[in-house]
Formats: structure tokens, sequence, C-alpha cells
């Protein structure tokens, strides 16, 4: 089998999980709905403060949601030993880690539409600048995906390993916070051009996680 | 390694920074504007070198474990040692900038670039540090902590890319960075350099000390590792195996 | 166990193919440490060691596709079908749909094809690990304790397997504590103990013909 189908039988595994066990659907998305709520108790629900903070408030949302969908993602590989028969499998490790990643992406992205659509109605939110919109998102949340899997296997089968992850995962994805929530800002306040550079960073960002995930998911999944 | 326990190592290292404590606090002039507030340069500088410095070795010491033919416990527990040693300069480098802050800014806190990009590096230090605490046996620890310090290298450049972007976006005007507004010249140019090397000597010291402790460490677990095994092979003698 | 096992330094142990060995041991006493270190699992500390032709000390992922480990877990998912699960790893290893369908009539879960992994029987969840191991046709099977927990049927349907396995030309190696079962397959059987290998004479008495060690 190609690198990418083994990948796609993966990816595809891991949104089948998904779809029997609706953990995502069910509980992730809820949780990212409440934070949404959360925001506007922290800052008092003020008409002014809310659509200028939206942008990063939109994004933290989501950054806990992708902590949570990471810590999923590896728990299912947990039970049975369901690693050991990832490592039996001959599939290749790149192959696996890009299909783990693309399925959280997957996850993540429309749990991005959802909670977009709650802040925008919530916090009072005018809508512009579209395309940037998407593209910024696609990019960060690929870069998150890709980074989250990388620690996601290389906290696995430790201890404390729930607590680990988040700790490991946010500093390393500091550029993507910021770069989606000033791209984020910049597109809503009218101004797209400003944002543009920002995706740049994002996709740099991304094709970095990749390529380092896809070499390091193979050696990291073995033992010893 | 055990140039560490030789006394005059230790002995040298206090007579040196004794020294940028004399040029420091009394020899080199107060600043112009500053006044002697300025004089927490010569702290400010330095950690912040050591802390970069910390994290470099550690990523070194984590390719030379990752590479089969160099592949040594010790680089692994010099790794762990130079993480530790960092994550406390950088610890100071923060404190110290915040109060630095206070006179010269006003405020404890600015997010200016390099401030922030320090307080990244700081939580990057203490994630690899968690990490190595839970890894359960070396081989493992060795690996992932290894992979762990290189992502983490690799990302501080862009982080700390982004970070300065980000505060470019605010046109205050000031710059707050507080070494910048600092004219440096003669007395104040030599303490800052000795500054830094005395620090330099000072981070040597002690990463070779906590090598050192980790070593023993290992050597303890080792020799718990066999004990426990003798004991197994024991057991299944006297059950008439 | 740890991975410390002196036991496969040089010729301690050789296994040729179309050979049945029983691994019979106490607890603790390093069978599934053997066979996972047959199946590339763990890394080699010291001495040589080859499986298939490949050295494990160089590479120990790349005859992973020619084996099958049958442990105490499925490897499977939780959330997923019987079926499901064995398409997933057959199609893991390379091989169709097909081959996962065969397999899982042949272990005689057809009935079984659609419940959730979560809810098999211990019994039923031995059948899905032997499935998954057949449908990767492997030419070395190892197999840990592959009895516990199986019905008549199943133990019936297990030893059909590991009977037919020299033919199909497969090699197996079977660690077990119910010794009077696997007997009755065994052609040669190995006693291991505090991580040693120590060999016995066989108790079935069967030869077959010699082959390269590890072919």
């Amino acid at each position: 089998m190609t690198f990418f189908k083994e990948a796609m039988l993966v990816a595809g595994k891991d949104l089948r999980i998904e779809r029997r066990s609706r953990v995502a659907l069910a509980q992730i998305l809820p949780f990212g709905g409440i934070v949404v709520v959360m925001f506007a108790f922290a800052l008092d629900a003020d008409r002014t403060s809310l659509p200028i903070a939206a942008p990063g408030l939109f994004w933290a949302a989501v950054f806990l949601a992708a902590l949570l969908a990471i810590g999923r993602s590896f728990t299912v590989e947990e039970a049975n030993r369901a690693r050991d028969g990832l490592r039996l499998s001959g599939l290749d490790g790149g192959a696996i880690f890009v299909g783990k990643a693309l399925a959280i992406a997957v996850e993540l992205f429309l749990l991005e539409v959802v909670l977009g659509a709650a802040v925008i109605a919530l916090y009072g939110v005018s809508v512009s600048g579209v395309l940037v919109l998407v593209c910024a998102a696609l990019a960060a949340t690929v870069g998150l995906a890709a980074t989250g899997t990388v620690y996601g296997v290389l906290a696995t089968g430790l201890r404390a390993r729930d607590t680990l992850v988040p700790l490991l995962v946010l500093p390393a994805v500091t550029p993507v916070m910021l770069g989606g929530s000033r791209a984020f800002a910049a597109a809503l306040q009218g101004s797209s051009s400003d944002a543009w550079p920002w995706v740049q960073l994002l996709v740099a960002f991304s094709v970095l996680a990749v390529a380092a995930g896809t070499m390091a998911f193979g050696p990291l999944l073995e033992e010893g | 390694m055990s140039i560490v326990r030789k006394y005059w190592f230790g002995a040298t290292v206090v007579v040196v920074l004794a020294v940028t404590a004399a040029f420091a606090l009394w020899i080199s002039p107060p600043d112009a504007q500053q006044g002697d507030v300025v004089r927490l340069l010569y702290l400010h500088v330095p950690t912040i070198w050591i802390a970069f410095l910390g994290f470099f070795v550690t990523a070194v010491a984590s390719v030379l474990w990752l590479v089969p033919r160099t592949r040594r416990t010790e680089w692994d527990l010099l790794a762990g040692a130079s993480a530790e040693v960092g994550v406390v300069f950088t610890g100071i480098t923060l404190i110290v900038g915040s109060i630095w802050g206070r006179p010269t800014w006003g405020t404890y806190w600015v997010w200016d670039a390099r401030l922030t990009s320090t307080a990244i590096l700081f939580f990057l230090y203490l994630g690899y540090l968690a990490l190595r605490r839970t890894a359960a046996t070396a081989d493992e620890r060795g690996k992932r902590c290894a992979i762990a310090a290189l992502i983490a290298f690799a990302d501080v450049p862009i982080v700390h890319l982004s970070v300065t972007w980000w505060q470019t976006l605010h046109q205050s005007g000031t710059v707050f960075n507080p070494n910048n507004d600092v004219q440096i010249h003669g007395t104040m140019g030599f303490t800052l350099v000795w500054a830094v090397a005395a620090f330099t000597f000072f981070y040597v010291y002690l990463v070779l000390r906590r090598l050192q402790l980790a070593e023993l460490e290992e050597g303890l677990e080792e020799r718990e590792l066999e004990l426990a095994i003798e004991e197994r092979q024991r057991v299944e003698q006297m059950a008439g195996v | 166990m740890l991975g410390r096992f002196p036991a496969l330094a040089g010729a301690d142990l050789e296994v040729e193919a179309g050979e049945i060995v029983l691994l019979a041991g106490a607890n603790g006493a390093g069978k599934t440490t053997l066979l996972r270190l047959c199946a590339g699992l763990l890394p080699l500390r010291s001495g040589h060691a080859e499986v298939l032709g490949v050295d494990l000390a160089v590479d120990r992922r790349a005859m992973r596709r020619s084996l099958a480990l049958v442990g105490h877990e499925t490897f499977c998912y939780d959330d997923l079908t019987v079926q499901e699960n064995i398409r997933f790893a057959t199609r893991a290893a390379g091989r169709s749909v097909a081959d996962a369908d065969a397999a899982l009539e042949r272990l005689g879960l057809g009935r079984a094809a659609r419940v959730t992994h979560s809810r098999l029987s211990q019994g039923q969840r031995r059948r899905v690990a032997l499935a998954i191991a057949l449908a990767r046709d492997p030419r070395l099977l190892l197999l840990d304790e592959p009895h516990a927990g199986l019905d008549e049927q199943g133990r019936s349907v297990l030893d059909a397997v590991v009977r037919a396995a020299p033919s199909e030309g497969r090699t197996v190696l079977l660690a077990s504590h119910e010794l009077d079962v696997a007997r009755q397959v065994a052609t040669r059987e190995i006693r291991i103990a505090a991580g040693r290998v120590h060999e016995e004479p066989a108790g079935a008495g069967r030869t077959l013909p010699r082959a390269e060690a590890w072919a």
C-alpha cells in the first residue's frame, strides 16, 4: 500500500471510531461551547470588549478543545494494547502520523465551524474577509493537529500523560495562537491584507510540524 | 567530570562571581538616565544568555544521544542537567526583567518581544523537565526527551519571530527593552563582558555538579535492578524450576 | 519483564521452518518476552537474534509483515465491530478485505461480525486475535497462551489452525501453560525458566525434515 493509502486507512479508522463513539460530538464540542460562554462571563459580556477580543477568545476555546481531541486520539490506542497492533501492522510510522493528525484536523475544523458560529452570534461579531478566515483556520488547524499528534505519541504510555501533553503542546503552538488570532482580527476589521502575512506564518509552521511529525512518529511509537 | 570535585574549581567560581559583583555594584558607573538601577543589566544579560545556552547544550546533547554511534547515557544526563540549570536561569531572567521594569517602565511586566519569548522558553523548559520525570526506563526517557528537546529548540526561533511580529503591531513608540536605552561603553562594557563570562563559568560548574549527581542516581538504579533480578532468580531456584 | 534476555545469545535457541515449538514455563519465566522479542517489539540488549532471516539488531521492523503475534490482548479498538477490526488490521498488513472476511469465517465469527469489540467475551476475543493473525498470512505465528479463555469449540478451531500450519508453510511458536493440550500439537518442547532457555525432549515424538534455521 502506498504511503497515502496507509495514512487514509488510519485516518478512516480514527474517524470511524469517532462516528461510533461520538466523543468529539457529545463531549468536546459542548466543552468548546461552554468555554465560549465562560469567556463571556469572564469579560462581563461587555458589548464593546467581546467583539474586539473575539478572535483571541475563539482560538483559545479551540486550543482547549484541541487538547481534549489529542488526548482522545491516543486514549483509543491504549485499550487492548492497540498500540502494539499498530507497531506489528507494518504500517509506516509517518503514514500513521499523517493519518492520526488528519483525523484530528478534520474533527477540529468541524469544531471550529460550529464554535465560530457561536462566537459570531454570542459576541456580536460582524464577519468580513471570509476567504482569509478560512485559509488561516485551515493552516492553523493543520499546525495544531500535527504538533498535538507529535506530543501525543511522545507521551504515549507514560503515566500522567493527560496532564503532560497540554503542558508540552501549548507553549510549542504559540505561533499558531498568535498567527490565528492576529489573522482573524485583521480579517474581521476589514484589513485582510494585514492578515495574509500571518497566514504565511501559519502555513510555514504547519509544514514544519508535519515534517517533524512524519520523521519522529515511527521512532517514538517503538518501545526502547 | 571529576574536575568538579576539586575544591579549587568551586573556589574559582566563587572568586570570579565576587569580582563580577564588585564591578557591577561598585566599580562601574551608574547610568546617566537610569541611575543605579542599570546595574541589573549585569545580571539580566548574563542570565538571558545562559537561558539560551542551556537550551542549546540540551539540544546538542540530545542529538548526540539520538545518533546511534555516539549514544551514551551521559548525553541524556547532560541534557537533563543543562535543562535544569537553564530553567533556573530563565526564571531569574524573568524576575530580574520584571524588577528592572518597575522603575523604568512603571509596570512589572510588558509584553515586549524578548521578555515574552523568554516566558515561552520557560514553559518549554518546564514541559521538558516534567517529561523527564515521568519517563519509565532510561531508554524511553532518552528517546522521548531528546526528541522533545529538539522540537522545542527548533520552535524557539519561530516563537521569537511570531512574537516580534506581534509586537511591531503595537506602534507605541517607545522601545520597552531596557537594554536598548543604555549606552554601554568603557567600564560598563568591560563589566558586562566579564559578567557574561563569569556566569558562563558558573553555568558549567552547576551543570557538571548536577551531572555528577545524575550519574550517581543512575548507578543506584542499576544496582537496585540487579538486586531485583538476583532476588527473582533465587526465588525461581528455590521453587525447584 | 525486562529486555534483558541472556538466553538469546548465539545458538541458545534455534527453530526451523515448519516446526511447532511449545514454550513451556512458569509465569514470569520469560515466555512473553521471548515472543515479543521475536516479533521485534522489544529491543535486543545483547547477543544475536535472527528472525525470518532478518537480524534484529539491524532492523526489527522489516519482518513484521511476515509474522503475527497473538497475545493476551487483541490489539483492537473497543468502539469498532469485529469485522471492522479484522478488516483494519488485515488491510494495514497489506492484505485485502476478502482475506479478512475469509479469516473471520474460518474462526467461526460470522455471526459475531457486527458485534462491537467491547462487548465480546474472552473466548470471542481470542478468536478475533487469531483471525487477525491468520488474515495476515504469516510465515511465523507467535501464540502467547492462546488456549486461555477458549471454549471447546474455540479450542478445536485453534488446534486445527495450529496443526495445519506446517502444511501452510508456517512455523509456530506456542507459549502455553496447558501442557497436555499443547503437547498434542507440538513437534518440539522448550522450557523457559527465569529468563533462560532449556531444551527438553519432545513429548509427541514427531520429527519434520530439517530446513535452514529461521528460514
